[in-house]
């Protein structure tokens, strides 16, 4: 049985990177007992799949991660009460929003996640400026920028990976950024716009799945866990 | 009193690994202070990932906030990048609990494990916004306190810290902080700082430097005296007589990023009486006093299942020596509450067969590492040192490791030993090639991992009287292991860059003298020295020129018997005439047994303070001759000639 998770991390531990995350959880996990289905071998792991990286520094309202409960153990686990009981198994900041027993064969988030939405404040520049920064972003035919992957430096056209982007209050963008087919960062997204632009706060809002011409959340938020049990069926 | 989080936050970003900077562990106290609390920095002064797991500050953190008069936070050594940045934006050393400026404190008190992080505590001092110099500082300034292991040798520090504690510190921060606290009461006014100072020279274990005169003829230091009659003219360390009385650390902190040891800890006993005359660690903490076998059981389960750890590492100076601990460990793999998932670590562990078995049990979990010390290539050179490991000990543990699976092995040498031959150096190539040998046997893919320190002799032991190796003796001994095992495969030899040996050397022995070249090699900007990629030797060979001192003089000179030595006027409790029998005996190859199962050597550490070894069981662990052929079914206790209590007829 797998359930899919979503989480919020903010404050102070937004200064963790993905990789302490995974730590977390997993210490989360046996705390609480959660009976998971683990990986056969040398050093077991239990079946736990992340999402997106969230970059270190960043918050975010929508994380989300896939876990695999031991199938003999399924019909004892209370999906409901998962959000409460993981929450307080977790350090101060993360906060378990909803759960839900998605199908089997759900593709990954990895995979099927196509956009985020972003929050991200920049100080120090007057409202009018940023806002002209946006718009010429928007319009721009192709921005190139010169971006780093795998060691090597490549120039990239980022412009199609910026779905929108409107500076909304003082100091605020908010913007959806492509995942697909590779991620374009909000520090990419903030170097496009003028190359000194740094970012005071980075908040990840939501993350999209493009289905049919349609956005859906990978787990809604204010689903009734028990009347999402198949959520997902008519996805697969 | 505020928080200078809004200050440090924008830095974050600027740094590498900026989880160092922001608290928040499980575990982590919520510290209310208050004007009638006597409020505590704790400070490790290296690297967050290095010093979160030192179990010594955790278990002052935990006691000091459960008291109602005092308050206690944590802070590390800022790592270079984020020091510039405070430096930059005059943040000052703050807190990691509430992220409080350190003038916010009474007492900045550091943990000293390491020589090499000195000119850490004076950059962390600095920062703190206190002039480094205690004789520059004012009543408006915290106080700078140090304990741990180095502070057996205060001198090199005593230009800079107020206040050294010498010894087990549970008990004497009561202490501490009864005499601070009035100082506090009293509004630390104009002058008070000088009869707070005295006033916490009286107390027992803690040494303040600046009531004591260095007094010097020519290079020779002839004696370290209290200026005031009411001050001891030796500072005995503190002993805590039962560790059962001290079931800390309760709350183990679970850092949130990666740090070093990062799994459940729990000291299972303090003190070690196996006599490696190398090893200061065996002979400033002794007695022997084991935790009682329930409460090791009641705070690992506890520990895991609040922790959510899958690992516990049984921590003390010889895990396998503590009494009965095929039972500590098969209770914790076999218990239904780990669900057969914990992982057990042994650090320290002795080198035979029966010690394998134990790993063994342990791996029906998860196979962990396997790490020996034998520390010298022959047997000569192991009864030199008092290390009591015959080649047969270690083969056997080889023999037994690699029939079971194992494919890799550490092994752990020292060279640079007192009376050390070449033959013994080869000896550690031997060794390392009959092990890889025995493993072939069994195994295709066999690495035994060889591991070579350079020696650095250590106050209050056999050794401190003999003339460390220099680093060009070092690095040749170095090179012909180097080329004995070339053609070696599976002989991995790693070795430890011999210049910083001998800069540990510099200020493991040295006098008050030194204080100039520390505060040298830091002005330079030498921090973070025990790391590779920022240790530099030149710095420490030009603060040693400018401040006029010997290398040869402080480092590779051997020391004579009547020498005053810069340390005599602290003690661990150790007779000099016991540690200079023994030296001269380690000249002649002659061992001396563990006298927790004989009868007493007078070494001091017991008799001085009234106190004794304490075990928990009253079975010696199997195998635990080791070596010597000592019968450990004789000279049994409690009673007798064995000053050994058991820990259930304790009241």
């Amino acid at each position: 049985m797998k359930v899919r998770l979503r989480y919020s991390k903010l404050g102070k531990i937004r200064w963790t990177s993905h990789r302490d995350m995974a730590r977390m959880w997993e210490r989360a996990f046996r705390r609480t007992h959660l009976p998971l289905a683990y990986s056969h071998g040398f050093s077991p792991r239990p079946k736990v799949s992340f999402g997106l990286a969230l970059p270190t520094g960043g918050e975010s309202l929508g994380e989300y991660l896939d876990v695999e409960v031991a199938p003999e153990a399924a019909g004892d686990v209370d999906v409901a009460a998962l959000p409460g009981r993981l929450s307080t198994a977790l350090p101060v900041g993360v906060e378990v929003a909803a759960a839900a027993v998605i199908d089997d064969r759900t593709p990954s988030l990895q995979h099927e996640v196509t956009s985020c939405g972003w929050t991200v404040r920049v100080d120090g520049m007057a409202h009018e400026e940023l806002r002209e920064l946006a718009s010429a972003a928007v319009s721009a035919p192709q921005l190139l920028l010169a971006r780093e992957r795998k060691g090597h430096t490549t120039t990239e056209d980022v412009r199609p990976g910026i779905l929108s982007c409107t500076a909304e209050d003082e100091g605020t963008l908010q913007c959806e950024l492509a995942t697909q087919p590779r991620a374009l960062r909000p520090s990419e997204l903030l170097r496009a716009l003028r190359p000194d632009l740094e970012a005071a706060l980075v908040r990840r809002t939501h993350q999209w799945i493009e289905r049919d011409g349609a956005r859906v959340e990978p787990l809604a938020l204010l689903l009734d866990a028990m009347g999402a049990r198949h959520a997902h069926g008519r996805a697969s | 009193m505020t928080s200078l989080w809004p200050r440090i936050e924008p830095l974050l970003a600027k740094v590498q690994k900026p989880a160092r900077y922001i608290g928040c562990e499980d575990g982590a106290q919520a510290p209310v202070h208050a004007p009638n609390k006597v409020a505590w920095l704790l400070a490790y002064p290296d690297a967050y990932e290095i010093g979160l797991p030192n179990q010594g500050l955790q278990i002052l953190y935990e006691i000091l906030n459960e008291r109602p008069d005092t308050v206690a936070e944590r802070t590390y050594a800022p790592w270079v990048d984020m020091e510039a940045l405070m430096r930059e934006r005059r943040v000052p050393l703050f807190s990691v609990d509430t992220h409080r400026a350190a003038s916010d404190f009474d007492l900045l008190a550091f943990n000293l494990s390491a020589e090499l992080v000195y000119t850490n505590l004076l950059n962390c001092v600095d920062l703190a916004g206190v002039p480094v110099r205690a004789e520059e500082r004012g009543p408006e300034h915290l106080l700078v306190a140090a304990g741990g292991h180095c502070a057996f040798n205060p001198e090199p520090l005593a230009d800079f810290v107020d206040l050294f504690v010498i010894g087990d510190g549970e008990e004497v921060v009561a202490d501490i902080t009864e005499v601070v606290g009035e100082w506090k009461a009293s509004g630390r006014t104009a002058g008070s700082r000088e009869r707070v100072l005295h006033g916490l020279a009286k107390v027992p274990g803690v040494y303040v430097p600046s009531m004591y005169d260095a007094i010097y003829d020519g290079d020779r230091l002839v004696a370290v005296t209290p200026r005031y009659p009411d001050v001891p003219e030796r500072v005995e360390k503190r002993t805590i007589s039962d560790l059962n009385e001290w079931p800390y650390p309760k709350n183990q902190l679970v850092p949130l990023t990666e740090v070093v040891h990062d799994r459940l800890n729990v000291e299972i006993f303090r003190g070690c009486t196996r006599g490696c005359r190398f090893c200061q660690a065996g002979m400033i903490t002794r007695p022997v006093r084991e935790r009682s076998s329930e409460q090791v059981r009641t705070m690992v389960s506890q520990g895991l299942e609040r922790t959510g750890y899958d690992e516990v590492s049984l921590t003390s100076l010889s895990s396998a020596d503590y009494s009965g601990i095929e039972d500590v460990v098969g209770g914790i793999v076999n218990d239904p509450m780990c669900q057969g998932s914990v992982g057990v670590s042994l650090p320290s562990l002795r080198v035979d067969a029966y010690t394998v078995g134990i790993a063994s049990e342990i791996a029906k979990v998860r196979r962990t590492g396997l790490t020996f010390a034998p520390e010298g290539g022959t047997w000569r050179m192991r009864q030199v040192i008092n290390k009591l490991i015959r080649e047969e000990d270690l083969y056997g543990a080889a023999e037994s490791a690699f029939s079971q699976g194992w494919q890799r092995m550490k092994l752990y040498f020292l060279v640079g030993l007192p009376t050390e031959t070449d033959d013994d150096v080869l000896g550690i190539a031997e060794l390392a090639r009959k092990c890889v040998a025995i493993g072939r046997k069994h195994t295709n893919r066999v690495t035994i991992s060889t591991s070579v320190g350079g020696f650095v002799p250590k106050p209050q032991t056999p050794f401190q009287w003999f003339g460390q190796d220099t680093s060009g003796e070092l690095q040749r001994k170095v090179n012909l292991l180097r080329d004995a095992v070339r053609r070696d495969r599976g002989v991995a030899l790693k070795w430890h860059d011999p210049r910083a040996t001998m800069a540990e050397g510099i200020a493991s022995r040295g006098d008050r003298r030194l204080g100039r070249v520390i505060e040298h090699v830091w002005r330079a900007g030498g921090t973070f020295q025990e790391w590779s990629e920022q240790f530099d030797v030149r710095l420490w060979e030009d603060a040693m020129a400018a401040s006029g001192l010997s290398q040869e003089w402080y480092v590779h000179r051997h020391r004579d018997e009547d020498e005053v030595l810069p340390w005599d006027h602290v003690s661990a409790g150790l007779h000099k005439d016991f540690l200079w029998q023994d030296w001269q005996e380690a000249l002649r190859a002659g061992a001396v047994e563990d006298c927790r199962w004989t009868p007493c050597y007078d070494c001091g550490a017991c008799t001085g303070f009234g106190i004794e070894h304490v075990v928990a069981a009253t079975t010696p662990p199997a195998g635990g001759s080791q070596g010597t052929g000592q019968d450990l079914g004789v000279g049994a206790f409690p009673g007798g000639s064995v000053p050994v209590q058991f820990v259930g007829s304790r009241a």
